[in-house]
């Protein structure tokens, strides 16, 4: 005797797999994290002396305080300038005594390039809000990305997130980002 | 030609739908690979500040995430900010802790690339922040970045 097998019936397939597929699409989340790279300094080792001191002329103060307010090298600053002044310490066009020094360096592939001996030092105050530090944060890496643009629109015709491993890490080395976060104080204020 | 008209039917022939749950299937897999699932529930609110520098954090594996912002149920936990780890709040010394055993849970050739995200609420006072990586150097997890939302520049 020969049996026949029934056979299942798939119509209803693609309703089950409309149903998984309307599940994971309200699941998903599809968004990447993004933010604002950045590199602390390593921990004090009480044994190894401090660092020489840098000279003023190299330092470009960045102050914020509880009050959300800048002194950008002793003045008071705002927001909107911030990125031009950086560029103008780290660039230096004319050789300002009171602006970044700047050092001759041969780099492989840029040639003989004045690199800038300026270091941003950022302060802040426990009352400063987070989002004003973003702020200064993002305009002092604004400030970077766009000399770093204008040096390889320069040599290469490209802009710095468009060259290849290479060029950019040349292009890194001839702007370097130096930004330093003094040890926290708590520059009068509240909490 | 005129024997070719006589032969032309003039049914619709019907389109077979035998393949759509493949072409189903397909999207289906496609969203499954495609999906993170939020693995930690959020005890606090965050809204993460804007920003025009940003960069994209490439190895999702490689990324420990800290909280910081009010908590969402005021009337049990206060409006203080307040550091989440994981699934549960935190206080400040058990940031190197956390750091550790982070640090373990991925193999040895990795370590080094370890990214912490800082999701802080744009409230919040630098305080807490600065006392937060305070912790982080003295972990010796130094790389960071500060979670921000892009948009476009407006210059």
């Amino acid at each position: 005797m020969k049996r026949s097998i029934p056979e299942i019936n798939a119509s209803s397939m693609a309703d089950i797999a409309f149903l998984l597929l309307i599940f994971f699409l309200v699941t998903t989340t599809m968004d990447v994290d993004t933010g604002i790279l950045r590199r602390l300094p390593p921990p004090i080792d009480p044994n190894v002396p401090l660092p020489p001191p840098i000279k003023e002329r190299n330092v470009f103060t960045v102050l914020v305080n509880a009050q959300n307010q800048l002194l950008v090298e002793g003045k008071p600053g705002n927001i909107y300038t911030l990125r031009e002044k950086t560029k103008e310490f780290l660039k230096n066009p004319n050789n300002d005594p009171d602006l970044s020094d700047k050092a001759a360096k041969d780099i492989d592939l840029l040639g003989e390039i004045f690199v800038s001996k300026g270091v941003i030092s950022l302060q802040n105050d426990r009352g400063t809000s987070y989002e004003t530090y973003i702020k200064v944060q993002n305009e002092l890496a604004a400030a970077v990305r766009e000399l770093r643009d204008e040096l390889s629109i320069e040599k290469f015709g490209k802009k710095f997130l468009d060259l290849n491993e290479e060029k950019s890490k040349a292009v890194r080395t001839a702007i370097p980002v130096s930004i330093s976060e003094a040890e926290p104080k708590n520059v009068g204020g509240n909490n | 030609m005129a024997r070719f008209a006589k032969t032309k039917s003039k049914k619709i022939p019907t389109v077979s739908t035998s393949s759509l749950p493949d072409i189903i299937f397909i999207l289906l897999f496609f969203f499954m690979v495609a999906t993170t699932m939020r693995e930690t529930e959020l005890f606090v609110n965050i809204t993460v500040p804007e920003a025009t520098e940003v960069q994209k954090l490439e190895k999702k594996s490689l990324v420990s995430f800290i909280y910081v912002g009010p908590p969402t149920k005021p009337s049990i936990y206060g409006t203080e900010p307040r550091i989440q780890l994981n699934d549960s709040f935190a206080k400040l010394i058990d940031i190197s802790e956390f750091v550790i055993r982070e640090r373990e849970a991925r193999n040895e050739a990795d370590r080094p690339f370890i990214t912490t995200s800082l999701k802080v609420d744009s409230d919040t006072k630098m305080g807490i922040v600065t006392d937060l990586k305070q912790e982080l150097r003295k972990a010796n997890a130094l790389k960071i970045s500060y979670s921000t939302r892009k948009v476009a520049d407006k210059k």
